[in-house]
């Protein structure tokens, strides 16, 4: 046994030493990196996953980032210096989002944070940002009943997505509501919403139904949808699990004429992956699509795919991803520095020409102003728009503004 | 009433997936003691080959690769056989780690090569429609699932080398004292095994998600159902995907599917309180 | 000799004195909040080096009890946080009023007592069930798997209860420290590893004794050990519940140390990642455990920090080598590198060969299903 003592010691000790070697280089590079952004270059952070289950979906999103950064430092930079980004894996795994935060904000010193997807990365991140007092900028739609200080949020609340959906349903005629959804916290809050909606709207809720993430066995959840003969049904299943949704109730002959999916986390990068077959006709929710007519996203469209290939396709969050570094770049010319507090403050009323039409930061919640637009997919993958709010919706992340919400954000 | 009865049939194609994600498992977890957790990216590995033969034989692709796949992942099977593990026959417990390492190797070697988003592979139009509460890609499947067993029945009982393979299972010493060459039965049943997991990634481009993380969502089910149904026994193994099927399909018909999950664990524990070898038992006195 | 004999506590001072002494002297906050991490995740896998390398029964669900013993404290540092109201992620889950299960983990105590005797009892159920019926090897390895699985399944659809995918996160006040400052987090990663050295010194103690013996007996042969008036179940039972009990214990330290528990920790993969760090480091040695765990921690870190793609690539392949080449892990290697060493310099000296170093402590390694 001795013996063991004896190898656990050298091992530990060789590792020791490896660790203070690495101690011992930290603050070298710490020395290196400047702080805020005094020298010629300023540091912001990437934090998305590039591993896991998530990488599908972030990857894109730090592509559309990093086009952004390219883009304004070829027109001179913030400030008259360049950006570099500093870019970190999240792995999909919450808690490698908060040390990999920790490392931006205390190693790298970085100015800004862009990052995270879920919101279990946001939720992880939040106490990290808030207590050292850095800014994140959050490029997804999400649940809304948050609006912390030093994150903006440049994606949709419910208000401006979840909402607007189910004002388009009304218009449809659909009375008759499923809802299906993966089992975490988006889909529950945004059925919790649509509940209280429907409510007051005279819909009906024929069934709510939860899946576990990743899960792929949907016969018994379509045999529930068919035999409940909803009008449409209300789509918040995230990832792979909308690929055996959509499959299993294509051949169960379920047709988007008779029973229309709405979908809230289905864009034009999944299409891809469901099958063209599968979804075309369904509608989705989303403020942007590949095919929004603006001007700027014509050149958005051109630069990414010229950059990243011209089988590339670009959505809502990848937009929102790179919307994010303008607002921030706008936020800091404004304010005269990258310094947090400065950029907090002139932030509020920003407003840019973005790809999806005007995008204004509203000062109060850190959130945007964002139109609202329905599409139908196509046959050919894309995505084209039926609907839109006709002019951005002022962000309401607590639904303070809608009576029958009121017991849902007492919090 | 009615979505009560469809849930038969559902419970059912259910059990055929099952049955055909563990059936290459319950071979080469039952002869040989290897507990593959490489078999979830052989599955993969079928219904990548479904994908790639889609540019050669459009909308036949799925029939095409059936035997294409069987062939793929066979081969992959052997390879690993022959590399690593042979070494390690006797360390089931060191195959599981052994083969995990593989199984995540494999999994960044598809994103390397096809992406990290989901592919698609279309299914013949003539799968398209369905009979009552079934689609025909599941009676497809349920009807892939019938050959495939009533194949492996044959194969067993009615060659020599299945009969030889009986034989190892039975008794490794044995078998080999009486002449027969058991380095090559493993090889031969490691190959058909993975084989079986390739023609199972065929079946799943019909019904689900085809991407590098396709493995990962089937492996665990498919220990269940070896697990329950007993070490390499073809018996033991269809009628618990059965079982296993129907359960899951009326729990989650009366609950949900994330309780439906937790309802057949449970069954499973509480059925090895009986059954601590599962459904049917490789009758042993060998001492362990 | 007697030199020799210094030699097994006298490295344990060195690396007590680098851990206590010189890590934290050379080590910035954030790079030392890590390591306290990764002494958390070399907690669970001593535990898995005793039930697995000592008992050889390869548990592959500890996740299930490092999540049980992260939520008793991450509930209770909620509820201190909350001051009486409703913890944050209740009032966007739309739970009203607190949940029964809730209300005792107000109470420091329990909450602390829960940590360890939570897992260990869930542990002592399930071996109870499972080793009575002789269910072992991989029936048992497949077993815990899926027990991980189920757990993961069951948190998540209990988003009111539990926090959902979400987990819990967001703390402030640790026992009336304010968790965000520096000297909690230093004084946090001395209290990890301390208590990483004082489990190792347990479990030692506890293999070392008769009934450590029996139980390296219950591995290497089960039945025999059975035909001897010896109940092995019994004897599996209490190795697995102590180390569900340190899993345990660890994820109620993990919690304030990173600032998060979510059902993303607990799952099938990171309850094999540890097992795989246990056969890295050397499962026939509990230090190899320890060594094992910290050293994949360390490579994940500055593995994604460098390239992320590689992570994968590089955990998968150190695996295959580890378990083709060196199934005994680093030290394993070590050992025998300086056994080859030894004999090399005496074939030299032309003295006869003495013994290899470890040769009578040196127990049966081979592995029995």
């Amino acid at each position: 046994m001795r013996n063991s003592v004896w190898r656990s010691g050298v091992a530990i000790a060789a590792l020791a030493t490896a660790l203070t070697a690495c101690g011992g280089e930290a603050p070298a590079s710490e020395s290196a990196s400047v702080a805020g952004g005094a020298g010629d270059t300023i540091k912001v952070g990437i934090l998305h996953s590039l591993s896991g289950t998530m990488a599908i979906s972030e990857v894109t999103v730090r592509d559309a980032e990093l086009l952004a950064i390219e883009e304004i430092n070829a027109s001179g930079g913030v400030l008259g210096k360049k950006l570099t980004p500093v870019v970190e894996d999240g792995a999909s795994d919450w808690p490698t989002f908060a040390e990999k935060a920790t490392k931006l904000i205390r190693q790298d010193k970085v100015a800004t944070t862009f990052g995270g997807w879920t919101s279990a990365s946001r939720k992880a991140m939040l106490p990290v940002f808030e207590r050292s007092k850095a800014l994140l900028w959050y490029p997804v739609q999400y649940e809304g009943l948050e609006s912390s200080p030093y994150i903006f949020y440049t994606g949709a609340t419910t208000n401006q997505q979840i909402i607007p959906g189910l004002d388009y349903l009304k218009e449809q005629g659909k009375k008759k509501i499923f809802l299906v959804g993966s089992d975490y916290v988006f889909p529950r809050t945004a059925n919790k919403i649509i509940k209280a909606y429907a409510a007051a709207n005279g819909m009906e809720i024929l069934g709510e139904e939860y899946t576990p993430l990743g899960h792929t066995e949907y016969s018994t959840l379509t045999n529930k949808v068919v035999q409940a003969k909803p009008d449409a049904v209300f789509n918040t299943l995230n990832g792979d699990s909308n690929v055996a949704f959509f499959k299993q109730l294509n051949s169960a002959g379920v047709t988007a004429q008779e029973m229309p999916v709405l979908s809230v986390s289905v864009a034009e990068e999944e299409v891809k992956g469901i099958g063209v077959d599968n979804i075309a006709g369904h509608p989705v929710a989303w403020n942007y699509y590949q095919t929004t007519e603006t001007p700027a996203n014509e050149k958005f469209v051109a630069a990414f795919k010229a950059k990243y290939g011209a089988d590339k396709v670009t959505s809502d969050p990848m937009e929102a991803g790179y919307n994010a570094v303008y607002l921030w770049a706008a936020a800091a010319k404004k304010a005269g520095t990258v310094e947090v507090e400065a950029v907090r403050k002139a932030a509020g009323g920003i407003a840019v020409e973005r790809p999806e039409g005007l995008v204004t930061i509203d000062g109060e919640n850190q959130h945007m102003y964002k139109t609202a637009r329905i599409g139908v997919i196509q046959p050919d993958g894309l995505i084209k728009e039926v609907w839109n709010s006709g002019e951005p919706i002022k962000p309401d992340p607590y639904l303070k503004g809608y009576p029958w919400a009121s017991g849902l954000s007492n919090g | 009433m009615e979505a009560f009865l469809n849930q038969l049939p559902i419970g059912l194609s259910i059990g055929a997936v099952l049955l055909l994600i563990a059936l290459g498992l319950t071979f080469t977890f039952g002869q040989m003691g290897v507990i593959n957790m490489a078999h979830g990216e052989f599955i993969m590995a079928g219904a990548y080959t479904a994908y790639l033969l889609q540019d050669l034989t459009g909308r036949m692709a799925v029939i095409v690769a059936l035997p294409v796949a069987f062939l793929v992942a066979g081969l992959m099977g052997l390879i690993l056989e022959r590399t690593a593990i042979r070494h390690f026959y006797g360390r089931p417990l060191d195959t599981l780690l052994l083969t995990w390492g593989v199984s995540l190797v494999l999994q960044q070697l598809a994103r390397d090569l096809f992406g990290a988003p989901n592919v698609q592979v279309q299914a013949p139009t003539w799968l398209q429609g369905g009979i009552g509460p079934l689609p025909y890609n599941r009676l497809f499947i349920f009807a892939l699932a019938l050959a495939t067993v009533v194949g492996i029945w044959a194969y067993m009982n009615r060659t020599g080398q299945g009969r030889r393979m009986q034989a190892v299972m039975q008794n490794r010493q044995l078998a080999a004292v009486s002449g027969i060459n058991t380095g090559q039965v493993d090889q031969r049943t490691f190959f058909i095994g993975s084989g079986l997991a390739g023609v199972a990634g065929v079946a799943l481009t019909l019904i689900g998600p085809v991407g590098p993380a396709l493995g990962t969502y089937y492996i665990v089910d498919a220990f269940l159902v070896v697990v329950a149904g007993g070490l390499g026994q073809l018996r033991g193994a269809v009628i618990a995907a059965a079982g296993l099927g129907l359960l899951n399909s009326y729990a989650e018909f009366w609950s949900d599917a994330s309780l439906a999950k937790v309802i057949v664990f449970a069954a499973i524990v509480a059925f090895l309180q009986f059954r601590p070898q599962g459904l049917f038992v490789l009758r042993s006195r060998a001492l362990t | 000799m007697n030199l020799a004999r210094l030699k097994g506590p006298g490295v344990f001072a060195a690396v007590a004195v680098l851990a206590l002494v010189v890590a934290p002297l050379l080590l910035e906050p954030f790079r030392l909040g890590l390591l306290a991490k990764y002494l958390c995740f070399a907690i669970v896998a001593l535990g898995i080096g005793l039930a697995w390398g000592q008992g050889g029964m390869l548990a592959l669900g500890q996740g299930v009890f490092f999540g049980l013993g992260g939520y008793a404290m991450a509930m209770h540092l909620k509820l201190v946080d909350a001051q009486g109201d409703l913890p944050d992620f209740m009032v966007w889950s739309g739970v009203e009023q607190l949940p029964a299960l809730w209300k005792p983990f107000a109470n420091p105590v329990f909450a602390l007592a829960m940590v360890v005797i939570g897992p260990m009892l869930i542990a002592t159920v399930l071996g109870l069930l499972v080793f009575r019926q002789r269910v072992r090897g991989a029936y048992f390895a497949i077993l815990t798997q899926a027990l991980a699985a189920a757990f993961v399944i069951l948190l998540v659809g209990q988003q009111g209860l539990t926090g959902g995918t979400n987990g819990l996160t967001n703390f402030f006040d640790l026992f009336g420290q304010d968790l965000a400052a520096d000297s909690t987090q230093r004084g946090l990663y001395f209290a990890v590893a301390i208590a990483t050295g004082l489990l190792y010194l347990g479990a030692r103690q506890l293999v070392n004794s008769r009934f450590g013996r029996l139980l390296v007996a219950v591995r290497d042969g089960e039945d025999r050990v059975r035909f001897l008036g010896y109940d092995p179940a019994r004897v599996k039972t209490v190795t697995f519940a102590i180390s569900a009990g340190m899993a345990g214990l660890a994820g109620a330290l993990f919690v304030p140390v990173v600032g998060i528990i979510s059902p993303a920790l607990l799952g099938v993969v990171p309850s094999l990642e540890l097992v795989v760090a246990v056969a890295v480091g050397g499962r026939f040695a509990l230090a190899g455990a320890i060594l094992g765990a910290v050293v994949m921690g360390y490579a994940k870190t500055s593995f994604s920090e460098q390239f992320a793609d590689g992570w994968l690539y590089l955990q998968g392949a150190l695996f295959i080598l580890v378990m083709t080449l060196a199934p005994k892990g680093i030290l394993g290697l070590a050992a025998s590198a300086r056994d080859a060493l030894a004999r090399r310099r005496t074939a030299r000296s032309g003295d006869p060969e003495p013994p290899p170093a470890d040769a009578p402590g040196r127990r049966v390694m081979e592995e029995v299903a």
